[in-house]
């Protein structure tokens, strides 16, 4: 038994119960359905805010990108303008090959160890891949939901949502995203459980946010798709929510509340876990420098002055070798005393 | 080496299934031929360090200052101030683990705290408890809710974890090549280290260089008169091999450029071979063109152990090299084969000690190329400097001189991932060797793997470390050797070249180990030279076996 994931099951479940029986209690729709999320939305945004700000505090003293390619040197070997920028337009590049497509995670491989002696580094973009897939149509799901928030829904809006189900299964039709999103999730999920390196290194702050996500995409696909909930009193509730005129839209269903209250929980939850991964990876040092450390000075603010062990006291303790030796000295060796003959091999 | 089990033992012991529990329920148990020996407190005396004193890891009492404690929170929250890359490094890791197996230590000991994300979650998970808000309230719900979450409060179970497995990053940043965040393990290692420094938590591999370095100028402690001693060896040497006596300069006032390179290889083969190919690519020059090369014993190490201990220390070390360049007046500075000197010059030697102002941008005298690329620091790698001098040919070289040779290319961890020194080193062997082979494409360039023995982990006492991880590189180097009868394994480093024999001999002895200016060297036509029959190693040519005989 893995407590790490037990204990973020029972946290999700948790808050299931929380909002599905609270929400029938009086006062509940109003407490989840609108104390709640403006409540997530003002820590999420003030949370978020202060902890980049937090980062951004702290200087970087030092330019230390990790160089993944060639250097510019001789102008006649081709510099990996990407993999070791130069330039800002090449940290950008970088950055965004990075942030939009994971480049780095596209490197992985499995370590493997063949006949006993043999080292092998497999073809291993599964990670890759459904993390891709994850972030991706987390990102499209999410995008679609601005026709909840906005009226005349913006064409973008429409057309991604056409796009996402092009399929034309079903009715209402099928969203691929939010499916693709429920099994990205369990991938990763059940990567963490069943490799026992990634057993060992997951926290309850790992399970946790993977159940929350998947809570949400399972209710959202439920509402959807089987109970088939109001559409139009939603709308009218978001709506008021977006337009800071709230009102609670009676018979919408205490699904559409645990939905509510789990996104809410996420936004909350997101500025003090490892999720500001959204925000940090702007501020990543190794990535998002410039490999210009030899023809352009990088200013530490803090640098301040150090003990240093000078040539004159080099000098003044070694000087009678040194000029033995032949090696040139600075100042000259102060004459002997004559009780010292000098020594002869 | 005699209490190591035999390769073959060696890797079946290999197990790379860390146990069911959680990391935080596996107690540390200090190890002998994993851990180094605590450093001496003359050392420590030396550079004013704190709390020197004799102790041994294996104690139980590690004689640390009353108030630890309080000294590592304060000095945690400083260098949170401090440094961007430790605050945004704690807090945004999602434990994807695409770092695990790219460890050299977790591939070769299966020691599950060496994948990196578990090395820096050693010190994130009391970063959880000290300064998070979540930590804190967390916490309040007892030790359990605490440990599920990552954070623990610091014991001397946990300082004990921390020493252990700070010395076994060699720092060599492969996993944050793989990282989606660039979360650099270096960067931790050299920040707990740092810290560890604070209350005198050492070790002598490192202390040792570094009181050397600060007072002689070199790790080894080499005084001037032994430091020139033995470069005069060297000269009689290539005089053997080569019939001509080279005359290097010593602190020579207004010569063109100050060479600086790792003391290693005025030390123990097989870097004096290379050594002796500076010697001998500088006499060539001098004599061919006028361009005066000038060493220094004061300035007598390229390497920065200051580096494995704080930066603080770094920045003392490293500013002799400045300070004896503006002294003598030179031009500019050349900087020999060195793995993390390189990595300090490139990335923290301007910053640190400059700006440089006092000298010129690098321009190459003979070439006329001006190496823009280091126009800030003014400090040029000799790889880059020799190709240069290849690609306008200004070298006579005979490459078949290196017949005997199969060669392959090791990338040194901190030239490839600190600087992306890649091409130039391979310019120049290809031009003197005519047998190059790659290793496979995922264990060199970037994705290099380190020979096992950086960052100050190069000692007598840890061999057991040492061959673990020294098995991924050379591993690979076993590739083409059974593939295409690869005999040499050539570097860029001199802690590579330190360490490389040791490990050989022990996972590939059939594979011998050198640096790159050392084939230079063998293939350089010296003017006015003997008929050359051996090579530097005084090992007969190809086609002159015979020779010996006269």
């Amino acid at each position: 038994m893995n407590i790490s994931y037990m204990y973020s099951l029972v946290a999700v479940i948790v808050l299931f119960l929380v909002a599905y029986v609270g929400v029938m209690l009086p006062g509940g729709e109003v407490f989840f359905g609108i104390i709640i999320p403006y409540l997530a939305l003002v820590i999420f945004i003030l949370g978020f805010i202060n902890r980049i700000i937090d980062w951004a505090r702290s200087p970087v003293p030092f330019r230390i990108p990790t160089t993944c390619g060639q250097e510019k040197s001789l102008p006649w070997i081709k510099p990996n303008s990407i993999d070791n920028p130069t330039t800002i337009g090449g940290v950008i590049i970088r950055m965004f090959l990075e942030i939009v497509f994971f480049r780095s995670l596209f490197r992985n491989t499995k370590m493997a160890l063949k006949e006993g002696d043999k080292l092998s580094y497999e073809w291993e973009k599964w990670l890759w891949l459904f993390s891709l897939a994850f972030h991706w149509t987390f990102f499209v799901v999410l995008f679609r939901h601005l026709r909840f928030f906005s009226e005349p829904v913006p064409a973008l809006v429409e057309l991604v949502a056409k796009l996402d189900g092009f399929l034309q299964i079903g009715l209402p039709e099928l969203r691929i995203s939010g499916v693709v999103l429920l099994a990205a999730l369990i991938f990763l999920f059940l990567r963490r459980i069943y490799i026992p390196q990634m057993r060992y290194i997951s926290l309850a702050s790992d399970y946790f946010p993977l159940f929350l996500i998947i809570g949400i995409a399972f209710t959202g696909i439920l509402m959807r798709y089987f109970t088939k909930v109001d559409i139009v009193g939603v709308k009218e509730f978001t709506m008021s929510l977006a337009t800071f005129k709230p009102h609670i839209t009676e018979g919408i269903g205490s699904i559409f509340y645990v939905h509510l209250f789990f996104v809410s929980v996420l936004l909350a939850y997101f500025p003090f876990s490892k999720l500001m991964h959204l925000g940090g990876i702007f501020m990543s040092p190794t990535r998002n420098m410039v490999n210009n450390n030899r023809f352009k000075r990088h200013i530490n603010p803090w640098n301040y002055p150090v003990k240093v062990h000078t040539y004159e006291a080099y000098e003044d303790e070694f000087r009678e070798k040194m000029v033995e030796a032949g090696l040139r000295v600075d100042k000259p060796l102060a004459a002997k005393p004559p009780e010292e003959p000098e020594e002869k091999e | 080496m005699s209490e190591l089990p035999n390769p073959d033992e060696f890797l079946a012991k290999i197990e790379h299934k860390p146990s069911p529990r959680g990391w935080m329920d596996t107690p540390v148990e200090i190890r002998k031929g994993i851990a180094c020996h605590a450093a001496k407190p003359e050392r420590l005396e030396t550079v004013g360090f704190p709390n020197p004193r004799d102790w041994s890891c294996y104690d139980e009492d590690w004689k640390l200052p009353e108030n630890w404690q309080e000294i590592l929170h304060k000095g945690f929250k400083e260098r949170l101030d401090r440094f961007r890359s430790i605050k945004v490094f704690m807090d945004i890791c999602v434990r994807c683990g695409a770092c695990a197996d790219k460890c050299h230590f977790f591939i070769g000991s299966g020691d599950p705290k060496n994948m990196p994300v578990v090395r820096a979650e050693l010190l994130r998970s009391i970063y959880r408890n000290d300064f998070t808000t979540a930590g804190k309230i967390l916490g309040l719900f007892g030790k359990k809710v605490k440990k599920s979450y990552g954070a623990r409060e610091m014991t001397l179970e946990v300082l004990k974890e921390w020493w252990y497995y700070l010395f076994q990053c060699t720092e060599c940043r492969r996993c944050s090549v793989f990282c989606p965040y660039g979360i650099d393990t270096a960067e931790i290692t050299i920040f707990g280290r740092e810290l560890l420094n604070l209350i005198g938590l050492n070790i002598d591999w490192v202390a040792a260089p570094v009181a050397f370095c600060y007072r002689t100028g070199n790790h080894l402690g080499i005084q001037p008169h032994a430091y020139k001693d033995m470069i005069d060896f060297f000269t009689d040497e290539i005089e053997d091999v080569a019939g001509i006596r080279v005359e290097p300069h010593f602190m020579k006032e207004k010569a063109d450029i100050l060479f600086i390179t790792p003391s290693g290889d005025v030390f123990a083969d097989p870097g004096t071979f290379t050594c002796m190919g500076y010697m001998m690519l500088f006499h060539f020059l001098q004599e061919k063109y006028g361009l005066e090369i000038t060493w220094s014993t004061y300035a007598s190490e390229g390497g920065n152990f200051g580096f494995f201990t704080s930066h603080e220390m770094m920045k003392r070390l490293n500013a002799k090299m400045y300070a004896e360049a503006k002294r003598l007046g030179v031009k500019w500075i050349l900087g020999g084969e060195c793995g993390h000197m390189w990595r300090v010059v490139h990335q923290y030697m301007d910053t640190m000690n400059g700006p440089a102002d006092f000298l010129e941008e690098p321009v190459s005298p003979i070439t006329g190329t001006k190496f823009e690329n280091a126009r800030s620091t003014k400090m040029v790698h000799i790889t880059e400097f020799v190709a240069d001098l290849i690609k306008h040919g200004k070298l006579d070289l005979d490459p078949s001189r290196n017949d005997h040779l199969k060669v392959t290319y090791h990338d040194s961890c901190n030239p490839a991932r600190g600087m992306g020194l890649l091409e130039e080193p391979r310019y120049v062997i290809k031009n003197v060797c005519n047998h190059f082979y790659e290793m496979p494409a995922n264990t060199i360039r970037e994705q290099t793997f380190c020979c096992g023995s950086g960052a100050g982990l190069n000692a007598g006492e840890n061999m057991e470390l040492r061959m673990q991880g020294a098995l991924p590189r050379l591993n690979a180097v076993k590739y083409v050797h059974e593939k295409h009868g690869v005999n040499m394994l050539s570097c860029i480093c001199a802690i590579d070249r330190a360490a490389f024999p040791t490990a050989l001999e022990y996972w590939l002895p059939e594979v011998d180990n050198c640096g790159v200016h050392e084939l230079v060297a063998n293939a350089l036509i010296l003017p006015g030279e003997k008929k050359r029959t051996v090579d530097l190693r005084n090992e007969p040519l190809p086609g002159m076996e015979d020779e010996d005989a006269e």
